[in-house]
């Protein structure tokens, strides 16, 4: 396994992160984000190498990885759609585009698309029930989504 | 009701400081900063301002704890974890007004003696995240954050903590573990955030709406926030109202308001004229009201009253096309996957509660499985360490209790009677 560094702008942003906290622990999160962003997914080498960084057990880092659903540990396809299935959007649709995303990108729930465009995750209540189904692709919020809706906000993602 | 919280909303550029501040942010800082943290305290106490975040606790009265507490630091936490499905209010201030939390947030320090505050924000909402920081970077750089603020002499400093996924995080004490660098789960309590909080020290945590009220309680003072709304719930609301309605959205109102009239006459009534069947009043949490229960006025007691919660303000309406166990297996889907998992009844009690709805949903469901559900619900009721467990079965007992022949259906037919819409919803 080659060796896992954050890169010089990295290290100066874990800096800046660690002197708004009053403990090394509390910086975390925000590095687990930084990690995601610098590295893409944050395997079993990234990890490590943030326990390392902020001293933490790795045995820690993995329980809090691993708790929330945001932090990826495995590959995904180029980019993440997260398709809202919580009740607003349950009634505004979303069963719809799930049954068109199946028959147009042949994408079902925890699926990637065979030219590894898209994963498809489900995702709890995005805070956009009064214009649902919504969707985040990667960081990117989209509402008000149709099935043709879809398609026109996919194009946008190689 | 002039608008009081969102009175900004629709200015364009409001994220930016000069336009925030030409259009009267930060104006109530001088007034403010320049009472005693004892008065500011007393102000919101006298104006009966109660937290918008689900529970409804007096905000003066959770403040006073926190600065009687004679160890520092003290903390204020604001709350902008905002995940209780139905619940989108928060996120117009935040991405659209965030000076105006800012504004709060300093002022509410100033109130309880915190020289530091974070924002807990989900890490969903990656552009109210970005927008915030960027507002926190403009604040210090324009002296309305830091070691002064303004040369009043007071102290205040902001960070904006990121969440990474994860409901119970809007919990406060899983919320106060997540800042830590934990997993998010809950803290027993006693002992309470307010004496020993973040990092072990007096905190304060309140919901974004809560603080928005600050700067205008302190502009306009306690008496005109007590004229608005009811005796015991005061001040404006924000409501968010999503299914089956005409204009669904975010709006601004007295507490107090008749939920019939925020459905009917503010969001244009029921698409096709259709009949309720059911409203969620506040969050996914919250007990379903029946179409007899709509003349409950929306306010923390009336709804308790009702046999609900007020809540987070997050209405869902359901019409009399729209199946009850199907919206009900929505739910139970959510708080399985959203238990911390930390309590065995609430880890394994949601977990057959799914289950054994998603049988009946689907067409397997047996004469008893109506008991089981009641009987399962009791099981988890008050025997668990954080409140998300009683807000998972709330849906479950209150619509058993209510709509008991709509699952009776299910049964006997041996299968969804409402399945025409769904499969046509699935096609489209
Ligand atoms: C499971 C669970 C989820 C919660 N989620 C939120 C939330 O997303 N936002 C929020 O402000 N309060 C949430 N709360 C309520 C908080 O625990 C807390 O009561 C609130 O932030 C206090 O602020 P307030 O007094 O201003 O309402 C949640 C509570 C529970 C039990
Ligand atoms: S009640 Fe549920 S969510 Fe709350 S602490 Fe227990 S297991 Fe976690
Ligand atoms: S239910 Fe989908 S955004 Fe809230």
């Amino acid at each position: 396994m080659s060796e896992i560094v954050f890169s010089e702008t990295a290290k100066r942003e874990i800096e800046k992160i660690l002197s708004r906290y009053p403990t090394k622990g509390a910086a975390l999160l925000p590095v687990l984000h930084l990690a995601q962003e610098e590295f893409g997914v944050l395997t079993e080498g990234v990890r490590a190498q943030v326990a390392r960084v902020l001293d933490l057990p790795p045995a820690h880092v993995e329980g809090v990885v691993s708790f929330y659903t945001l932090f990826k540990t495995k590959p995904t396809g180029r980019h993440v759609i997260w398709l809202c299935q919580t009740l607003s959007c349950d009634l505004a649709g979303t069963r719809s585009l799930l049954g068109h995303l199946e028959r147009r990108y042949s994408l079902k729930p925890g699926g990637t698309t065979a030219d590894g465009r898209f994963t498809l995750t489900m995702a709890e209540c995005l805070g956009g029930c009064g214009t649902g189904p919504a969707m985040m692709v990667n960081w990117d919020y989209h509402d008000r989504l149709t099935p043709e809706r879809v398609d026109e906000v996919l194009k946008k993602y190689d | 009701m002039e608008p009081v919280l969102l009175k900004r909303i629709d200015i364009p550029g409001m994220a930016e400081i000069e336009t925030a501040v030409a259009n009267g942010a930060y104006a109530n800082l001088g007034k403010g900063l320049g009472m005693k943290p004892a008065d500011l305290l007393e102000m919101v106490k006298a104006s009966g301002l109660r937290g918008r975040g689900g529970a409804g606790f007096p905000t003066g009265a959770k403040w006073g704890f926190a600065a009687a507490d004679p160890k520092t630091p003290r903390y204020l936490v604001c709350n902008a974890d905002e995940s209780e499905p139905g619940t989108f209010k928060d996120r117009p201030i935040l991405e659209r007004d965030p000076h105006l939390l800012l504004e709060a947030m300093i002022l509410s320090g100033h109130a309880i003696g915190a020289e530091y505050g974070f924002i807990y924000i989900r890490g969903e909402y990656a552009d109210a995240y970005r927008i915030l920081a960027r507002a926190v970077d403009q604040a210090y750089a324009k002296g309305f954050l830091g070691k002064d603020i303004q040369g009043s002499g007071t102290r205040f400093e902001c960070v904006v903590h990121r969440g990474a996924g994860a409901y119970i995080c809007g919990e406060e004490t899983a919320l106060l573990e997540s800042i830590e660098g934990r997993r998010g789960q809950p803290r027993n309590k006693p002992p309470f955030p307010a004496s020993v909080g973040l990092f072990g020290k007096p905190t304060v945590i309140n919901n974004v709406e809560t603080l928005a009220n600050v700067p205008f309680i302190v502009e306009k003072g306690a008496a005109w926030f007590k004229s608005i709304g009811t005796e015991k719930s005061a001040g404006p609301k924000l409501f968010c109202v999503s299914g089956r309605v005409n204009r669904p959205g975010v709006y601004e109102l007295p507490m107090g308001t008749p939920l019939r009239a925020l459905i009917k006459d503010v969001c244009g009534g029921v698409p096709g004229a259709k009949r309720i069947k059911a409203v969620v009043p506040g969050g996914v949490s919250a007990a379903f009201l029946g179409p007899e229960d709509l003349d409950v006025t929306l306010d923390f007691e009336s709804v308790a009253a009702a046999g609900s919660m007020f809540g987070s303000g997050g209405v869902i309406v359901l019409d009399e096309d729209d199946c009850i166990v199907s919206a009900t297996l929505n739910i139970m889907r959510f708080f399985k996957h959203e238990s911390c998992g930390k309590c065995t009844p609430c880890r394994e009690g949601t977990y057959w509660l799914y289950n054994v709805l998603h049988r009946i949903e689907e067409g397997g469901g047996r004469a008893e499985d109506l008991a089981l559900l009641l009987d399962i619900a009791d099981n988890i009721s008050g025997k668990s360490c954080c409140p998300l467990a009683d807000g998972a079965i709330s849906c479950v007992v209150s619509s058993v209790k209510k709509f008991r022949t709509e699952y009776e259906r299910h049964i006997s037919e041996g299968g969804c009677p409402f399945a025409a819409r769904e499969a046509g919803a699935a096609k489209a």
